[in-house]
């Protein structure tokens, strides 16, 4: 499974593998120029980069490597409706037209392909391990589960991108997450980041790119690593990887963009190069039991403050650190919860599922077969928002919106929904949700918003009873 | 624009984890321009719902007005890569913020912006944290923040990104200087794809 190094090299990691196939250029007292092997844009980010490059007369240096979605600003009510939003439309527009100018294929809200910037990325089979991908986006860090050094830049880094196709960047640490062990049922993917959040804290992997390693994570299908790897950002580290294997290679032959033939033997041969060498040294260290972990789910406003279904609140008197404490404090005010009380059998308004952590088709699997022959509670709305039009498409071939529909929750066109308040998903104030979403930040589905981020079984189970859930007790 | 020395009075912020949804929440990320964000910076810890200015806010004290150095606690700026945060806070004449640690991107993208990103040790933290308003001097050059009491200590700041403040120099058009290592690296590529599409 590990390669060994080659004789006389020293021994990498990954991640620096990939960089040292990458450095473009490197001189003293600068960052490295680090080619960028796929560039991904949506319409959020990248209008001012556009901007700058017609006021410098500069073009798109490979429009071959560069792809565009819509998602984050788009509705997700049909799209023969007009779009309520004038500002947002003309954020679309926009795009739509910088694209056209400047050479760059987009998934506009007409094409079968459109979806979320992380989920289409993977399911056309543009991500592949070994590359670099950059979008200006934090949860690019999605795509290591492939084995790519993918993460998030800003706007003016990706009008860098698109003038020459590279970045200026120092190297990260390497930061090894290992869990080993079987997930107990009713765990999932989800739990194990939110749970090594949790334990590191949000600025824990900060100079770190993630390496997750272990039994588990090898047992891991590729969305589920995907998920993990979504949320490195949370835990700190700008990107988190997952060696690519077998599972890797069997979700990636076939797909529309992956190599064929003999390009596809020639790819292989260089990825299985990939995976960490036997003695090569990393950062820092983690290691999870799996077989301890249980449903997670967080009580604050941000994604570290997360307990196991059946903990309790914690309580700010047993915080030793002032700022710490006094933000806790304002942590559980913005949530109106109680220290020291458990959070399960707290009523909920919402239960989203749906976002790049975790709408893909076994998401929206896992959701059903909880919800599959029972009802959404009168008390709470649901919405299932299928992260592609191709995974919205499969789950309705596999009869999943049915099941979502019959038990009273709303199934819906894809894109970034409720995850953040943006197109006209969202949370009134004071509303409660259950999200498997990335981020519970004050006012992030919303302004006075409260989410509570959990898997897709938990949500789908808190759905049914109208209260945080313990999915077990459903199983 | 050239950043090689700021002093100001300090605005106060004692809150960890300050994340880039607070500082420029998503409603104001429809915009296709830079124009007008500054009005989004920290919108919902600034204002009611009315639109009345909150009481407690710092910004909103009236020691504020010409505050160009905030302080604030651990980790700021993480969570969304939305470079739209630095844009508010620079568009609110802030120049610098001064904290223990800063999420990367944030710092990234602070640094193209001409957004000072001062991490300083503990102990200079807490004296900072106990003097609001207190007037501080910041150095590019000589790295070093001096402090209300008098005493300096150094920040650090990798070389490039401190030549590109101090000179005033376009990282894009260094990068532009590089085109032939660029097509240097593009014609020798073995094996990655190099056209996807």
């Amino acid at each position: 499974m590990k390669a060994s190094s080659e004789a006389g090299s020293r021994p990498r990691t990954i991640v620096e593998k990939i960089w040292d196939s990458h450095v473009v250029a490197e001189k003293p007292g600068a960052p490295a120029l680090l080619y960028v092997d796929l560039h991904l844009v949506h319409e959020v980010t990248s209008p001012q980069a556009f901007t700058m490059l017609r006021e410098r007369g500069l073009k798109v240096r490979r429009p071959d490597l560069t792809i565009a979605t819509m998602d984050h600003s788009t509705p997700t009510t049909s799209r023969d409706l007009p779009m309520l939003d004038p500002v947002g439309k003309a954020q679309l527009d926009q795009m739509t037209r910088n694209c056209k100018d400047f050479g760059i294929r987009l998934y506009d809200l007409k094409t079968t392909k459109q979806g979320i910037v992380h989920v289409i990325g993977p399911e056309q089979g543009l991500t592949q391990p070994g590359m670099t991908i950059v979008c200006g986006d934090s949860h690019t860090a999605t795509h290591g589960a492939f084995g790519a050094l993918a993460f998030g830049i800003g706007t003016s880094q990706v009008g860098h991108v698109f003038a020459t196709q590279c970045l200026l960047q120092t190297p990260s640490k390497t930061y090894a997450i290992r869990v080993d062990g079987a997930l107990r049922p009713g765990v999932s993917a989800k739990d194990i980041i939110l749970a090594v959040i949790a334990r590191i804290g949000i600025g824990g992997g900060t100079g770190s790119v993630f390496e997750y390693l272990g039994s588990t994570i090898r047992s891991l299908s590729m969305e589920e690593r995907m998920t993990i790897c979504n949320m490195s950002i949370e835990g700190g580290a700008r990107a988190g990887l997952v060696a690519p294997d077998d599972t890797t290679y069997q979700y990636m032959a076939g797909r529309e963009f992956a190599p064929k033939g003999a390009d596809w033997d020639a790819a292989l041969a260089r990825w299985r190069q990939l995976p960490t060498d036997h003695d090569a040294e990393y950062a820092h260290a983690l290691t999870l039991d799996a077989n301890e972990l249980e449903p997670m789910v967080t009580f604050g406003t941000n994604p570290g403050m997360g307990i196991a279904i059946s903990g309790n609140i914690p309580d700010p008197a047993s915080v030793a650190d002032p700022i710490e404490k006094s933000d806790l404090i304002k942590a559980l005010k913005y949530m109106d919860l109680q220290p020291g009380k458990p959070l399960k059998g707290h009523p909920i308004d919402v239960v989203f599922v749906g976002s790049c952590t975790n709408s893909r088709i076994s998401d929206l699997r896992a959701a059903a077969s909880i919800i599959k022959g029972r009802k959404v509670s009168p008390k709470v709305r649901m919405l299932v928002v299928p992260g592609s039009m191709q995974v919205k498409k499969q789950a309705e071939a596999e009869g999943l919106d049915k099941i979502f529909r019959d038990a009273g929750a709303d199934f819906r066109e894809a894109g970034c929904s409720m995850c953040l308040a943006m197109n006209g998903d969202q949370l009134e104030p004071g509303e409660y949700s259950v999200s498997t979403s990335n981020r519970n930040f004050e006012g992030r589905q919303g302004k006075g918003g409260r989410t509570f981020l959990a898997s897709p079984l938990t949500a789908a189970a808190s759905a049914i009873m109208g209260v945080v859930t313990d999915v077990r007790t459903l199983l | 624009m050239k950043l090689e020395k700021i002093e100001s009075k300090i605005a106060v912020l004692p809150i960890d984890n300050v994340d880039t949804d607070q500082i420029i929440p998503a409603r104001y990320l429809k915009s296709i321009s830079k124009d007008g964000l500054g009005e989004g910076l920290f919108r919902d810890w600034r204002l009611n719902a009315d639109g009345t200015p909150k009481a407690d806010f710092v910004l909103n004290q009236p020691q504020a007005k010409g505050v160009q150095i905030l302080v604030t606690g651990d980790n700021f700026g993480c969570g969304s890569s939305r470079e739209h945060a630095p844009w508010a806070l620079v568009q609110n004449g802030i120049r610098a913020v001064i904290s223990t640690s800063f999420a990367d991107i944030f710092k990234g993208n602070a640094l193209k912006n001409q957004l000072l990103p001062v991490v300083v040790p503990a102990d200079a933290h807490a004296e900072l944290l106990k003097s609001p308003w207190a007037v501080v001097k910041i150095d590019v050059v000589d790295q070093t923040v001096t402090l209300p009491s008098g005493r300096t200590v150094k920040f650090p700041i990798d070389a490039f990104s401190k030549t590109c403040l101090v000179e005033g120099v376009d990282e894009l058009g260094y990068m532009l200087q590089q085109e032939s290592a660029i097509a240097a690296f593009e014609a020798k590529r073995v094996g990655s794809v190099n056209t996807l599409l």
